[in-house]
């Protein structure tokens, strides 16, 4: 049976993550192999997920890790052991 | 600085630390820093109060440290603890968007349609300066549903594994995949017709050739 799109849609996390067996997985790399507007859906996705990825994006606020270590200092100097 | 994140020198720096080495804690909790952080700022939507609640985490940490048992990740029960610490002051302030109801729940279909672009890798690229393509993906992330801003936030964006995420989150595996699955999409749709041209380009800068 050849699958359509939308059902290649349904899949596409799962096989970005190596999560669909392999039975599968050869039947979309079938349909990708002719079908432009999956291929495209997929390498954007893929794009995405990389994308978000990238330390560059999430940034922590200027300081962030100075002023929780500090915290952290005066946390430990009035413990006893935890 | 040294910064442990092994199993191995984790427990054994665990051990120093409950035995006296207090100053171990620094490296300890450091690897965490970042996805402590942005899972608070996920739920709090503020940077002061994620600020102040990722400090809050970290010392909670400190004095619960004899209660971990290492039977998962540390760097999993310390986001549990962190999504502890978030929901315990949304619940306090009564200020929580209701941004969740906009999720589906795990069950339903819903219309996760992608954007349609055939031109992907055609598209002659429109320079996107790195701030604005940032600033773009920080939108698309803030805008999704509470739900699945989180499971976006553990797995792609500070890869952790299936499992560790379900643990944090208190959701099955299943449901992860979903949410997940559904988020990438909801971005895919958001940002792919606005990223196009931003496609890899000559050498494999983010490791996929086709
Ligand atoms: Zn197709």
């Amino acid at each position: 049976m050849r699958i359509d799109c939308k059902h290649v849609w349904q899949y596409i996390s799962a096989y970005i993550d190596g999560d669909v067996d392999a039975a599968l997985r050869a039947e979309i790399d079938k349909h990708l192999e002719t079908c432009e507007i999956c291929s495209a859906v997929l390498d954007s996705t893929r794009n995405v997920v990389v994308l978000v990825a990238d330390d560059r994006v999430f940034e922590l606020p200027a300081g962030f890790g100075n002023r929780l270590h500090a915290r952290l200092d005066r946390e430990l100097a009035l413990s006893e052991s935890p | 600085m040294t910064n442990v994140s092994n199993p191995e020198t984790e427990g054994e720096t665990i051990r120093r630390i409950l035995a006296g080495e207090k100053h171990l804690f620094h490296a300890l909790i450091r690897p965490c820093e970042r996805a402590i952080y942005f899972l608070l700022f996920s739920l709090l939507r503020n940077e002061a109060e994620a600020e102040d609640a990722a400090q809050e985490t970290a010392i909670k940490v400190y004095r619960k440290l004899h209660l971990f048992r290492g039977d998962s990740q540390f760097r999993t029960w310390v986001l549990s603890i962190a999504r502890n610490e978030g929901l315990g002051r949304l619940r306090k302030s009564e200020t929580r968007r209701e941004d969740s109801l906009d999720a589906l729940v795990d069950g339903e279909a819903g219309d996760f349609t992608p954007a349609i672009l055939t031109s992907w890798r055609e598209v002659p690229a429109e320079t996107l300066e790195r701030q604005e393509l940032g600033k773009l993906l920080r939108d698309a992330i803030d805008g999704l549903p509470e739900n699945y801003r989180n499971v976006v936030l553990l797995r792609d964006i500070e890869e952790m594994d299936v499992r560790e995420t379900a643990i944090v989150l208190g959701i099955t595996e299943g449901a992860v995949k979903v949410r997940l699955h559904r988020a990438r999409a909801l971005l895919q749709r958001n940002l792919a017709p606005k990223l196009k041209g931003f496609a890899p380009k000559g050498r494999n800068l983010f490791g996929w050739t086709r």
